[in-house]
């Protein structure tokens, strides 16, 4: 039994990684763009997507699309920030959260359309095939290093935020953007910006998902709402709360799967109803 | 302004129902009022956006509207004509697609009906209007049973079918206990509980089982559950994408090593989701492979002209479905449900992809097929995924006459 459990709390470690690296970006965007970003699920799944693309059109490995993938998919959003989001930046954030849910479903019935709904297959790369015997459980040698690089990835963001220079007109900017601008930083470039790198991170999650779960249009539905739980739990606009609560979410997901599996999908859910209710500005939020 | 927005929503509404009471009177003006011989419509009611929309879907539509063109396109005089709507995998929504169709619509057969819920809230509607519905695409053994219509017939597979040829297949080469990976819904209850009959009649047991709800995307806990459990045979009673999901990771967690993998019901899209890597041995049960004769491959390559991928056994039943009621219908001479089905149950079913008859109880009896999905050392080319290992001949295929639930089945 303590195997099965500790295999359990592992595993939800795995999808917690996705959690957090989801709701990382969407926590960001939201922070400072006041923007409920509802495509964030459908760029994930283009990055995905693209990783698969690439590998049959091009023969592209795995690596490569780690980085061509994200970049691809934050110029997408460069590209809707400018263009379209940006209109919206005075209205109340029900307009931003509505265009991006519109998005969201133009995304995913477009690759609907061409590709279909099965699942697409796409292998690991050589190097992290096999596995590791650690005992109480094979631990799949792909899963350790989805864990390991979304750890570092969520790591070197919450840095970037925090401790830079960049971080701290980023966190200024959410503070009070007027100022800003007027000390001659371009707050609405830095926006754009960061709304693009946000999205890449989803891209990046995408490529990360695309060996363990299949690639499908119908991918990023299926975890938009979890994560969206996941950052309102975590607090809206707290990058480290969103992280742990990723993480935290996973492993509790995990363990309702060993005491009572059909109520797996909805414990997040439980767990969003009783911290709003407790601490209706989420666990680690400050607003 | 919200005064006049509600005087302007009121006129809308009234400016429907005009619009709705205008078209039924024209759908009644139309309706076949006693002719024999109108025109003949067959609605293909299917999931087009979600889960199954790769096994059925558009697809199906294509398969139906290739069994008109091959039938000549006409009848009676009239072209035939063919509907399609996306029900959602909600039996309410179905339920009101099938009344409009039939009520208002004309169509006279409705026809691939995925999803269990979904074809028996058809199927009483069916039986209520008295119309003609042939599911091509649904597992449930309820519709042959207690849910029997007299104008309803299951075509392609059952549950019951599904699990005969792979679990007792499985037992007999030494799989002697079992754990479920089972759909947390009626269709994936339907299929363990049927299984679990056979095994334990061939004298396996099962340890146990673990459910998961419909599209979960990571199946590694029940997976690590199945794999502690020890049994020789992890079954896998899901679907579509959960079942190439299962099966991929099962692979990738190193359990198909030591274990063995039962999937009742994979379709062929399934195995090209999850790659001949992971789905090689994969022994499984279907009505249909393309490339197991000329006429079959044949129609495969033509409907892959059409739809880019080959055929499941959803789509070649749905074509035969189609095929034999339109002969049905034409040597009845009529549109009238209750002849059509008459002659339905008369003639045998005999089209390149199917051969059998109607049961009593509704259910089509035709052949159906262990294979095992090759290596890809073994396959040549793409799609060239199954090894016929044995047929399995309708008799032993499907639920005994005798343990049929069916009423009508007892007054014959």
């Amino acid at each position: 039994m303590t195997a099965l459990l500790a295999s359990q709390i592992l595993i939800g470690l795995i999808n917690g990684s996705f959690y957090a690296l989801l709701s990382l970006g969407m926590a960001i965007i939201f922070g400072l763009l006041n923007v409920i970003n509802f495509a964030h699920g459908a760029f994930y799944m283009m990055g995905a997507f693209l990783a698969w693309l690439f590998l049959q059109q091009f023969g592209l490995p795995y690596w490569a699309a780690l980085i061509v993938s994200p970049l691809i998919v934050g110029v997408l959003g460069l590209i809707v920030e400018s263009t379209m989001l940006a209109r919206l930046r005075q209205l109340d954030h029900i307009y931003g959260w509505l265009l991006t849910f519109g998005l969201a479903l133009m995304i995913e019935s477009l690759f609907r359309y061409f590709f279909g709904v099965s699942g697409k297959p796409y292998a690991p790369p050589p190097e992290l095939r096999g596995g590791i015997n650690l005992g109480f459980m094979f631990l799949p040698t792909y899963r350790g290093w989805v864990i390991l690089a979304s750890a570092v990835l969520c790591l070197v963001t919450w840095l970037v935020i925090e401790r830079t220079k960049l971080g701290s007109y980023l966190r200024a900017a959410v503070e009070n953007p007027a100022l800003l601008q007027a000390f001659g930083v371009n707050v609405p470039r830095m926006l754009t910006l960061t709304y693009g790198l946000s999205v890449a991170l989803a891209a990046l999650a995408g490529v990360l998902a695309a060996p363990v779960y299949q690639v499908t249009p119908l991918m990023g539905t299926h975890i938009i709402v979890l994560v969206f739980a996941v950052v309102v739990i975590g607090g809206l606009g707290s990058i480290l709360g969103t992280v742990v609560t990723g993480f935290s979410l996973g492993v509790i997901e995990g363990l309702t799967k060993v005491v009572y599996p059909q109520a797996a999908n909805l414990v997040i859910f439980v767990v969003m109803v009783i911290v709003l209710l407790a601490t209706p500005a989420g666990l680690f939020g400050r607003r | 302004m919200p005064a006049k927005n509600r005087r302007r929503g009121g006129m809308m509404k009234n400016t429907l129902t005009i619009c709705a009471v205008a078209a039924a009177l024209v759908g009644l003006a139309t309706m076949p009022a006693g002719a024999q011989t109108g025109p003949i419509k067959i609605g293909v009611l299917g999931d087009q956006s979600s889960a199954y929309s790769d096994l059925g879907g558009k697809g199906s539509v294509v398969a139906a509207q290739m069994a008109v063109e091959d039938f000549g396109g006409k009848l009676f005089g009239q072209p035939i004509e063919i509907v399609s709507a996306d029900h959602q995998n909600k039996p309410e929504i179905a339920a009101n697609i099938a009344r409009r169709w039939y009520d208002r619509d004309g169509v006279t057969m409705i026809t691939d009906l995925t999803n269990s819920a979904v074809a028996l809230a058809v199927q009483n509607v069916s039986k209520e209007k008295k119309r003609i519905d042939l599911v091509t695409s649904t597992a449930t053994t309820a519709l042959t049973n207690e849910e029997c219509s007299p104008y309803g017939v299951h075509w392609t597979f059952d549950s019951y079918a599904l699990s005969v040829g792979t679990a007792k297949t499985l037992v007999e080469q030494g799989g002697k206990s079992w754990y479920f990976v089972t759909a947390d819904y009626t269709f994936g209850y339907n299929l363990e509980d049927n299984a679990r009959r056979i095994i334990t009649a061939g004298g396996g047991k099962i340890l146990g089982s673990a459910k998961a709800p419909l599209n979960t995307t990571d199946f590694s806990s029940q997976l690590l559950e199945a794999q502690s459990s020890g049994a020789d045979v992890i079954g896998l009673a899901n679907s579509g994408a959960d079942t190439a999901n299962s099966v991929k990771q099962a692979a990738e967690f190193g359990i198909t090593k030591k274990q063995k993998l039962a999937a009742f019901l994979p379709f062929i899209t399934d195995v090209k989701a999850m790659g001949l890597d992971n789905a090689q041995g994969l022994v499984l049960t279907t009505a249909f492979y393309w490339d197991m004769d000329d006429a079959k491959r044949a129609w495969g390559e033509r409907f892959f002209k059409r739809q880019g991928i080959m055929p499941t056994q959803v789509h070649a039943g749905t074509y035969s479905a189609v095929m034999h009621y339109l002969k049905a219908a034409k040597a009845a001479n009529s549109s009238d449900a209750e002849a059509v089905m008459q002659k339905m149950r008369e003639m045998p079913v005999d089209d390149p992809l199917f051969k059998g008859s109607i049961r009593a109880d509704g259910q089509m009896m035709h052949d159906m097929y262990l294979v095992q999905v090759k290596t890809p050392a073994e396959s040549k080319r793409d799609w060239d995924f199954y090894k016929v290992l044995k047929t399995i001949p309708a008799e032993e295929a499907f639920t005994p006459a005798g343990e049929s639930k069916c009423s009508l089945m007892k007054k014959g």
